[in-house]
């Protein structure tokens, strides 16, 4: 086995008996309908974690991405609601509007060399300001587009469901795994996020690259923001606040190091899957409240960052002085 | 001496400050009418002291942090737990210094655990901060069993809404701790240490500053001055609401420290410019609510303002106007 593939591996297994513990606690959570809307349920979640895996490879942070997924969802459903607009039109505008932005808050990141999470701070303010200003409501979205893509549904055996958002969700990791590791951009990532100069002395093109991961999270988390309206068909200036977090959370989990330059799409995968896996085994003990999630979601980060320090203490000894 | 104290009060903080203060006089003619009523103070510039006293407490501990190259995102929920614990003590009956104690250990403790993360276990402090950022709001939640925990201890709620020679209390207990700790940062070596942890930790252990230590300090006092805040916030709205307390504050004591010319590549800090970078933020708000529009364009003038001071700051924009203070290169 390869040993930078360890991280990935450890995941998996924490996964694997996390799973099991649960499985044999709660027979029924091992079904397809469970595993069905765990992907349908965390499929805004997983796709804005794609994004946020090349930011954080790239040896940066996105922290407006819950922001722009309420941006996003609010404009759905205005262009939509309001102004008649068909929603692939309104969603080819929105995905247009995120990526503009990205790439602005990635000019900023590369040109000012100010640390990235406070550029994105500021363009979290602007996207959840932008939302608050276009409506403080929630604005419901009715439309025959909206119910064809809710029917699209794969029926499993056992009674399972496989919505069209969470095969959404699938196929942007394959995509984004594919990027990651079989494409220039995806070397230029990790070579960005190893070493920002010996990437650039060995001809890594790092403004471009930069704007580049700030677009691409940017974009994704508009995506995210389509599923999420599709998901509760309407938008809601303060929809999917805090899942920065979550996002950062599972990419962690996911083996990926945050001080850049190494880690995993699928990875993120797992992660996202696991924070689910605590959502879902919440719900069906019902006798735990919800803020148990946050304080499991709080342990497992801190357990994957020891591990990883374990890792890569043992691999890189003596590069650092303290 | 009266010149060196001029260029010194002519700093762009103030001047902001003033800017500010001017917009919001133009807009709200009233604004800088102060009234004598029961004992206390009142007006709009009142209003600003006392509202951006938590955020002016939180940002006077994350200009420490953010001295070393750090950044402590805990501090919204150690806010939430410190005011949790406060309140479910008095609640059970503890008198309210026992309470106020346990509420500043519990921030010490938090503080020192995100300090134990960074320096011992050598984790970035982004994330370090993040555990607790995640998980300090579900035991904050834990603590009080998820209801808004409410109290009539006249002590704690003289804490949150008192005053103090007419000045709000929250006011008062932030000057108290900003001339406390520049006095401790810059009368003794500790600031000069902070800084040169902060431009290159590996060359200060060399030169025998004991960084380890020095670290689990800021932290340390950070997560001290988020647990003040966190008191001041209960006493304020008379109970722990462990969901809300502090929500985003974090982000606003950045914003604070930032505007305040706090580097945040580290070894360069200021604790009355931060101070005054929170008297800034909270102007803009009392000036948006008391002229009428929106709050909701608050986040976009923060937004705004934070990309005006990182180009302010940026290395592109020293090296079209070199200024007095020598930036250093980026090292990124």
């Amino acid at each position: 086995m390869s040993r930078s593939l360890r991280p990935l591996v450890a995941t998996a297994v924490i996964f694997a008996i996390a799973y099991a513990l649960a499985v044999m606690q709660f027979p029924s959570m091992f079904s397809t309908r469970v595993l069905g809307n765990f992907l349908t349920d965390n499929a805004f979640l997983g796709i804005t974690a794609v994004g946020m895996t090349f930011v954080i490879i790239s040896g940066g942070i996105d922290l407006s991405v819950g922001a722009v997924i309420g941006f996003t969802g609010v404009l759905v459903a205005v262009l939509i609601a309001w102004a008649g607009w068909h929603p692939l039109a309104a969603f080819a505008l929105a995905l247009a509007v995120a990526a503009s932005f990205g790439a602005g808050m990635g000019l900023a990141v590369h040109y000012l060399q100010v640390p990235a999470f406070i550029v994105t701070l500021a363009g979290m303010f602007l996207a959840r300001g932008g939302a608050s200003v276009i409506t403080q409501d929630s604005v419901p979205v009715n439309h025959e587009f909206y119910d064809w893509i809710s029917d699209l549904i794969i029926r499993l055996p056992g009674g399972g469901r496989l919505s069209f958002i969470g095969l959404l969700m699938v196929a942007v990791f394959i995509i984004g795994a594919l990027v990651a590791h079989r494409t220039r951009f995806g070397s230029y990532v990790y070579a960005l996020g190893g070493n920002p100069v010996s990437a650039s002395l060995m001809g890594v093109p790092v403004a471009r690259t930069t704007v580049g991961v700030y677009m691409v999270s940017s974009t994704l988390a508009a995506l995210a923001g389509i599923v999420f309206s599709l998901y509760t068909s309407a938008g809601y200036p303060l929809a999917a606040v805090g899942v920065e977090l979550d996002a950062i959370s599972a990419v962690v989990i996911g083996g990926t190091l945050l001080t850049g330059g190494y880690g995993f799409v699928l990875g993120t995968f797992i992660g996202v899957m696991l924070l689910g896996l605590v959502q879902t085994y919440i719900i069906f003990d019902g006798s735990l409240s919800s803020w148990w999630t946050k304080i499991v979601i709080g342990a497992l980060l801190f357990l994957f960052i020891v591990l990883q320090r374990l890792i890569f203490a043992a691999s890189t000894q003596g590069e650092k002085a303290s | 001496m009266t010149r060196r104290l001029l260029s010194r009060l002519a700093n762009p903080q103030l001047l902001a400050l003033l800017g500010v203060l001017l917009i919001n006089w133009l807009l709200f003619p009233n604004f800088f009418r102060i009234t004598w009523q029961d004992g206390r103070l009142f007006g709009s510039l009142i209003d600003v002291l006392n509202r951006g006293a938590p955020v002016a407490i939180l940002a006077i501990g994350m200009v420490g942090v953010i001295a070393t190259k750090g950044v402590d995102l805990s501090v919204g929920a150690v806010m939430a737990m410190a005011g949790a614990v406060a309140a479910t003590l008095v609640v059970a009956g503890y008198p309210a210094p026992v309470a106020v104690a346990a509420a500043l250990a519990v921030g010490l403790a938090c503080g020192l655990w995100n300090g134990f993360l960074v320096a011992v276990l050598d984790i970035q402090p982004i994330v370090a901060t993040l555990v607790l950022m995640v998980a300090g709001r579900g035991i904050a939640q834990l603590i009080t069993e998820g209801f808004i925990v409410t109290f009539t201890d006249p002590v704690l709620i003289f804490i949150g809404t008192g005053s103090f020679l007419g000045f709000p209390m929250a006011a008062v207990i932030a000057l108290a701790l900003l001339v406390l700790v520049t006095l401790l940062v810059r009368k003794t070596a500790l600031g000069l240490f902070i800084e040169a942890v902060g431009v290159n930790r590996a060359a200060a252990s060399l030169a025998g500053i004991r960084s380890r230590m020095l670290l689990l300090y800021v932290y340390g006092q950070s997560g001290v001055c988020a647990a003040i805040a966190g008191i001041i916030v209960a006493g304020d709205i008379r109970g722990a609401d462990a969901n809300n307390a502090g929500l985003w504050l974090e982000l606003d004591a950045i914003l604070a420290v930032v505007i305040g010319g706090t580097s945040l590549l580290g070894g360069r800090f200021s604790v009355p410019l931060a101070v005054l970078g929170a008297l800034i933020i909270q102007a803009m708000n009392t000036g948006i609510l008391v002229s009428g529009f929106p709050p909701e364009f608050n986040l976009i003038v923060k937004a705004a303002l934070i990309f005006l001071v990182l180009i302010i700051q940026s290395p592109l924009a020293s090296r079209i106007m070199p200024t007095r203070m020598p930036v250093r290169e980026a090292s990124k």
